[in-house]
């Protein structure tokens, strides 16, 4: 019996799909170089084409046949050496279509394994974005922002074989990085993409995660109910209505929450939230009429509150909002909890013009690629800066 | 519910009438006070259209009666009708049936409780009207019912034990008969017609219970779901499939209670087989040839039985197994086929030969492919087919399939 490798990346639909493919067949590329076989896979049962949807493509290696089999037809492994993450926001974890509950981003990975991120964030700040796990695991962090490459008419900024790089340093026993190069040069035929891939070889450092480091909130689970528990003809009885909210201040009851499903919530489809100015609020109702999954709570006050456990932060009601930045788009990372900006603001309000404040001033990068026309044409020349491939060289930059 | 305008009758009396099998099926429609009803056209089913839109421009039965554009449309109309708690009918015949696939996919997945009616029709090409089980034997792995009858009381009295068969909670599924085209539909004989008080004593009212698509009762019906969930959601059909044999039976024993009309084995009819050595099994009008040629047999010493199978679905393996175990050989007639399948015979033999393999006692099984298209089941056919059985019975070896009465 030979060795099995599980590598799986962690992606945003649409938008990441073809990259998340061209991560996972190049493992297997450069596994064949290394004298292995493997298969290159997405995950089934998720829909890559939602926006924003976390998904999973998995690359599964084997030293030799029969142990490849061990490996085959299955939605996913149990257990993986590297996970990677191409968007930095699915730290907060992973609710696909294809399963019910929240999944912690490290979840699949064995002890000591390694999971390895695209982010322009420290591990101070992603760390505890990331649930906790019982066993150490290793964090590798690779410079750059969610990349969009492979998509529609995204240029390519070499992430897919940055990660490959990255995966001949973090787990060498599965391929080195001359069988990247032969892989990049066998699929691509880029002598450019080989020096991206070798720089993010050289600069990747691992960090050791332990046990004692992360999110300690406990993941939302499902219990799948047996035959007999289910009723017949395919039939789900809806979930409850919604009553009214109680003002945290003045225990006012009034307006309306609605119930909303317990264990497919869904936010973590999010990269970016709306953050509401309620002191300037018209209350004009926009928001809570074209929120497409009526994410907002009706408080007694008439005011709209943006209920983070259901927002998927399509950002429809930033632009919908008549007052200028009354609503304001974020970027998740730069939150830690789903608390309700309605009750921080009712119980103080000064605090809560600061935090907001904090929250905006910075715009800082709110989702990747898409937001203005020209945005990514604006962001390609850092990025391969970063990459080192196709930009100025610079030793200076260090990756993690 | 709909309310039937009484027009005929309404003493307790049964009353005779020269009605065809499409007729029949109609009447049993009004008799049901059926809720809503589609249509669209294709022979001989569109029969059946014909009677009913009669009813009820006669202002004898009051339901919603749709003419859809196609079939496909029909089947989904009967379909939401049910979920939303009307009782319903619809059907069709041959290559409409299979237009309708995809509803009729849907249709037993959602415990919807249709009844249809398939008058059996050769599927094209060429396009041909006569009978041919194929049509309604399509369905026959998805959790439909399946019923075959021989004559216009059946049609009508099976209709009806349909409703309530379907219609009990223990199993939601729906429920085609199916009516050879042309002998059974297009032939009108003497149907004794029950009076309604009777059948408001043997069918109760359709209640979809908690189930019920209406605003008060706020489900959610057919969502998308992953592998995960899929192997539960068969399962409960298979377990319906399997109470269905239960209810079957009830209901029969209901019907011949308030009817005085008794069917015996509700699943299969047996034909002079106490004493026959050798015997014949089918499905449908066939029947009529096979019983001629037996009584003919018999005169000439010949100890043949028939044994005509009504419910293909739920089937009866053990029963039917242990019943014919008791002969010496045992031929199947098929009025369809399915190329390629083992030894090239058709669906029915499959099927009987599945349900003998655990069996205790086996018999020599021979297939028949025969009546086709349409195409009669003669007598001499049938003697044809008894002689081989009684062969085989002898110990002699013969064609496990034989095509009969085809020109060569
Ligand atoms: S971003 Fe705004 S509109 Fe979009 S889901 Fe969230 S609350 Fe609703
Ligand atoms: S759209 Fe803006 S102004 Fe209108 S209710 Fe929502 S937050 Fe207030």
């Amino acid at each position: 019996m030979g060795r099995l490798f599980a590598v799986e990346i962690v992606y945003r639909g649409i938008f990441q799909k073809n990259l998340a493919k061209n991560i996972s067949r190049g493992i297997a590329l450069a596994a064949r170089h290394a004298g292995k076989m493997g298969i290159s896979f997405g995950r089934y049962g998720d829909s890559p084409e939602r926006n924003g949807i976390p998904a999973k493509s998995f690359a599964v290696i084997g030293t030799d046949e029969e142990t490849l089999q061990e490996g085959m037809a299955k939605y996913e492994p149990k257990e993986v050496d590297v996970s990677i993450a191409v968007d930095d926001t699915l730290f907060k974890g992973v609710e696909s279509w294809a399963w019910y509950g929240l999944q912690p981003i490290n979840r699949l990975l064995r002890p000591g394994g390694t999971l390895i991120v695209t982010s322009m964030n420290g591990p101070e700040a992603l760390i505890p974005m990331a649930h906790r796990k019982e066993t150490p695991y290793r964090l590798a962090i690779l410079k750059g922002t969610p990349s969009f490459s492979g998509l529609w008419v995204y240029k390519d900024d070499h992430t897919d074989v940055r990660v490959l790089g990255a995966i001949a340093k973090v787990l060498p026993d599965l391929f080195t990085i001359d069988d990247v190069e032969k892989a990049i040069l066998e699929e691509w035929s880029a002598p450019l993409k080989v020096t991206s891939a070798r720089k993010a070889h050289e600069r990747i450092t691992t960090r050791v995660v332990s046990p004692s480091e992360g999110n300690l909130e406990k993941t939302f689970e499902f219990e799948l109910p047996k035959w007999y528990e289910m009723r017949e003809g395919v039939s789900i009885p809806s979930i409850a209505r919604g009553a009214a909210m109680t003002d945290p201040v003045t225990q006012q009851t009034g307006g309306y929450r609605p119930v909303r499903n317990p264990t497919f919530k869904k936010y973590t489809t999010r990269t970016m939230r709306p953050v509401v100015n309620f002191d300037t609020c018209v209350k004009c109702t926009l928001c809570w009429l074209q929120c497409p999954d009526s994410c907002f709570d009706v408080t007694p006050d008439a005011l709209y509150d943006a209920n983070m456990e259901a927002c998927c932060g399509c950002g429809v009601c930033e632009a919908v909002c008549p007052v200028e930045n009354c609503v304001t788009m974020v970027n998740e990372t730069a939150f830690t909890d789903n608390a309700s900006q309605w009750e921080m603001w009712k119980k103080d309000k000064p605090a809560y013009a600061a935090w907001l404040q904090e929250k905006i001033q910075h715009k800082p990068e709110r989702s990747h690629g898409f937001r203005y026309r020209g945005q990514y044409e604006e962001q390609l020349p850092p990025m391969m800066e970063i990459a080192g491939g196709a930009g100025p060289e610079d030793e200076s930059d260090k990756e993690g | 519910m709909a309310q039937a305008v009484e027009k005929v009758a309404t003493s307790p009396k049964e009353h005779d009438a020269l009605i065809s099998g499409s007729e029949a099926i109609a009447v049993a429609c009004k008799l049901a006070d059926v809720d809503v009803i589609t249509a669209y056209p294709i022979r001989p089913y569109d029969t059946v259209m014909q009677y009913v839109a009669k009813l009820v421009s006669n202002g004898e039965l009051d339901c919603e009666y749709i003419v859809a554009e196609s079939e496909h449309s029909q089947f989904e109309i009967v379909k939401h009708a049910s979920a939303a708690g009307a009782r319903v009918f619809c059907g069709s015949s041959g290559v409409g049936w299979m237009y309708a696939f995809e509803a009729l996919t849907v249709t037993p997945a959602l415990r919807i409780p249709m009844v249809a009616m398939v008058g059996n029709r050769a599927l094209d090409d060429p396009g041909a009207f006569g009978v041919e089980h194929n049509d309604a034997l399509a369905v026959r792995d998805l959790g439909w019912q399946l019923v075959w009858v021989d004559n216009a009381q059946e049609a009508l009295d099976t209709a009806l034990i349909a409703y309530r068969v379907a219609e009990d909670r223990r199993v939601f599924l729906p429920c085609a008969i199916a009516c050879d085209g042309a002998f059974l539909t297009h032939s009108q004989s003497q149907v004794k017609i029950p009076p309604q008080e009777w059948v408001k004593r043997f069918l109760p009212p359709y209640n979809r219970g908690d189930l019920l698509l209406h605003p008060d009762n706020p489900i959610t019906v057919a969502p998308q779901v992953n592998e995960d969930w899929l192997m539960e959601i068969r399962k409960h059909n298979d377990e319906a499939m399997k109470r269905s044999k239960t209810v079957i039976r009830e209901a029969y024993a209901e019907f011949a209670k308030i009817f005085g009309r008794d069917y015996g084995n509700p699943f299969f009819e047996e034909y002079q087989t106490q004493d026959a050595d050798v015997v014949l099994v089918g499905m449908g009008t066939l029947s009529m040839p096979v019983k001629v040629a037996i009584r003919r047999m018999r005169a000439e010493g010949k100890k043949v039985g028939f044994v005509r199978i009504r419910w293909f679905r739920p089937f009866v393996a053990e029963e039917l197994a242990a019943t014919l175990g008791r002969f010496k050989a045992v031929g199947i007639i098929d009025r369809d086929f399915s190329f390629g399948s083992p030894y090239t015979s058709g669906v029915l033999a499959t099927e009987v030969r599945a349900a003998l393999y655990p069996a205790e006692k086996r018999p020599p099984v021979l297939a028949f492919i025969c009546g086709l298209g349409g195409r009669e089941v003669t007598v001499p056919d049938v003697q044809r087919m008894s002689e081989m059985l009684l062969r085989a019975a002898a110990g002699e070896r013969q064609p496990l399939t034989t095509w009969v009465g085809i020109r060569e």
